[in-house]
């Protein structure tokens, strides 16, 4: 990206003025190597974002930020219902609350490491990843309802893990607010068999070991150390959440004209919160939210039946589930005073700081984790939410790597088998259905997480705790 | 004759297809979207589908048709093989020619999760054929 028309706020942040149709200024974080390697196009995007009413203070893009649809992934932008604020389909994304959850197992790598094969074979059995896949659960229109308004706390109620794992999950495991009446018939058919799948591209569940600590204190509040294995599973709404996106981004540009919004450009598709298709949306967002919540519990429950063959005496608590696919009403202070905000976060994670009352009381003084997924031969990360991460950007963080290249290009380069052999001599085993869907995912395919989450703790939006290397990796 | 390739995007792909008519790039846009998750050869054309939809500008009903088809591939678990698609007054009607997915043999690589307006064009070019692409989310 070229750089010409940013101002230096910071080594670590750079602000472009508005101009023209903005309303507010372009604010991204990172350090001036991302910077660099960041495609024009988020500055276009997110300076489209920036045009868009109601939007509050700045349209930010975090380190990992790269070319989406509508807003650029890794945008966040707060709007304010009472002036005008919107309510964007594109703004949230087609994989609606699209999250990372993390399982400590209790236990140390040596022991993992006794068994890896065997756990690897009997995770690609259990889990249902890849396209196509389905799982064992079929749910009745009642229940489909239920499921939408509950999230992972139907999911616990009807057999799928504990209930202590809903404290450990924003918004105590249920999005309030949600209306399944708001979700289409086609989008609930849509969902008819993908309850408890992981889907497909760079959706994930991996065997992961701690492989280094950075911050002591923050690491024994979650209760990691090095050595641990943990599990993280990546992966959001499934269908129903794709079709919500979908039908809702339609609806937003035809009815932009009759909202009296003129759209800078028709991927930014949006609706005034304060209308009916804007609450009706944020119904159905909602009820998506939920679906993702309940699909994650379900994965925890199946990867839970696992080890319970291959270790017996492993437990596996929740440490925390994050979504980074939502838009979500928050209160934060602006220019001295508390506003009630809509804060989109696409590609982008929720980090609030030490003392937030929505973070877990176990973890409250630690601030709330924030959990970073990389490519599967590299690292992911934990990281806290910060006093600092509140102030300049509503309390986000960056979500993961970002593509370095396309799929295109990924598959030009590698061949699936080529990477799964190379990874499983470096000790990492890769199932997956299709070795088309390893290629694109090859992790030469991905930005260098480490750097993106250096830039993310430098820049003050949170704190690096933990770095984590897989040893097993079920891709869909 | 009409072809499809795909467009780099940063985090997803773009489907762009080429055709003497309209009509033709629209189908080969679908082609295309076959060729995200498998190669197109390897798909059989034995059961078909008829879809349907109308829009009120041609760059929406791209994105309709090719969210149509999505649809039917994550609904049905097929894949698309040959597409015929007929265009008049902003309507339009398919059919679909295809089979179930065989996860052994046709190896999906990636599910398309829809159609997005980013880089979503229809036009007709100077050399007179069609062009119509966007860019698909996976």
């Amino acid at each position: 990206m070229d750089l010409s028309g940013f101002e230096r706020i910071s080594e670590f942040e750079w602000q472009a003025p508005a101009t023209g149709a903005m309303r507010v200024p372009v604010v991204i974080f990172a350090d001036e190597a991302l910077m660099r390697a960041m495609d024009e196009k988020v500055r276009e995007q997110a300076s489209r974002v920036a045009m868009l009413p109601g939007i509050v203070r700045a349209s930010y893009a975090m380190p990992d930020a790269h070319w989406g649809y509508g807003f650029p992934i890794g945008g966040v932008a707060a709007f304010d219902a009472d002036e005008g604020g919107v309510v964007s389909a594109g703004g949230v994304g087609f994989d609606i609350s699209c999250g990372v959850r993390c399982l400590h197992t209790g236990l140390k790598s040596a022991e993992l490491l006794r068994q890896q094969v065997r756990l690897a074979d009997a995770l690609s059995r259990a889990i249902p990843a890849g396209v196509g896949s389905t799982g064992e659960l079929r749910l009745s229109a009642a229940e489909m309802d239920d499921m939408l308004t509950g999230g992972a706390r139907w999911a616990v109620e009807r057999g799928y893990g504990d209930a202590a794992d809903l404290e450990r999950v924003e918004e105590g495991g249920q999005m309030k607010g949600a209306m399944p009446q708001q979700v289409s018939v086609q989008a609930k058919q849509r969902q008819r068999d993908e309850m408890g799948t992981l889907g497909s591209g760079n959706h994930y569940l991996e065997v992961q070991r701690v492989a280094e600590v950075y911050d002591e204190k923050i690491a024994a509040a979650y209760g990691v150390a090095v050595d641990d294995v943990v599990v993280s599973i990546h992966c959001g709404s499934r269908g129903l959440g794709h079709q919500i996106g979908t039908e809702f981004l339609r609806q937003m540009v035809v009815a932009a004209p009759s909202h009296g919004i003129v759209l800078p450009d028709r991927e930014l598709a949006c609706a005034p919160i304060e209308s009916e298709l804007g609450r009706s949306y944020l119904g159905a967002m909602r009820a998506a939210i939920n679906c993702a919540l309940a699909n994650r519990q379900i994965l925890t429950h199946l990867l839970r039946q696992v080890f319970a063959q291959v270790f017996p005496q492993a437990r596996l608590p929740l440490l925390y589930d994050v979504s980074h696919n939502t838009c979500k009403v928050e209160e934060h202070e602006v220019d001295g005073r508390q506003r009630r905000l809509y804060v989109h976060r696409k590609g982008a994670t929720r980090a609030f700081g030490p003392g937030h009352p929505d973070i877990p009381s176990a973890l409250r003084a630690a601030g709330q984790p924030v959990l970073i997924g990389g490519s599967m031969g590299t690292s992911s990360f934990i990281l806290a939410g910060t006093e600092r991460g509140m102030k300049l950007a509503y309390g986000s963080a960056c979500h993961g790597a970002g593509r370095a290249m396309s799929r295109h290009e990924a598959t030009r380069r590698w061949h699936g088998r080529e990477v799964t052999d190379e990874l499983a001599e470096r000790g990492i085993l890769i199932r997956s259905p299709s070795f088309r869907g390893v290629a694109e995912e090859a992790p030469g395919a991905y930005k260098d997480v480490s750097a993106v989450v250096d830039a993310a703790d430098s820049a003050g939006l949170a704190r690096k705790v933990a770095k984590l290397v897989p040893l097993v990796c079920v891709k869909g | 004759m009409g072809h499809w390739e795909h467009f780099a995007h940063e985090s997803d792909i773009g489907v762009r297809g080429l055709g003497a008519s309209c009509a033709e790039a629209f189908e080969q846009a679908a082609l295309a979207l076959t060729a995200i998750v498998t190669d197109p050869a390897g798909v059989s054309s034995v059961d078909k589908v008829e879809l349907s939809c109308e829009a009120p500008d041609m760059e929406l009903l791209l994105a309709d048709w090719l969210n149509a088809v999505i649809y039917e591939m994550a609904t049905r678990h097929m894949l698309f093989s040959r597409y015929e698609v007929r265009l008049a007054d902003g309507c339009l009607d398919a059919i679909a020619w295809g089979e179930p997915v065989e996860l052994s043999r046709h190896r999906p690589a990636v599910e398309p999760k829809g159609a997005t307006y980013t880089a979503l064009s229809v036009r007709h070019r100077e050399d007179g054929s069609w062009l119509a692409q966007c860019v698909v989310d996976v």
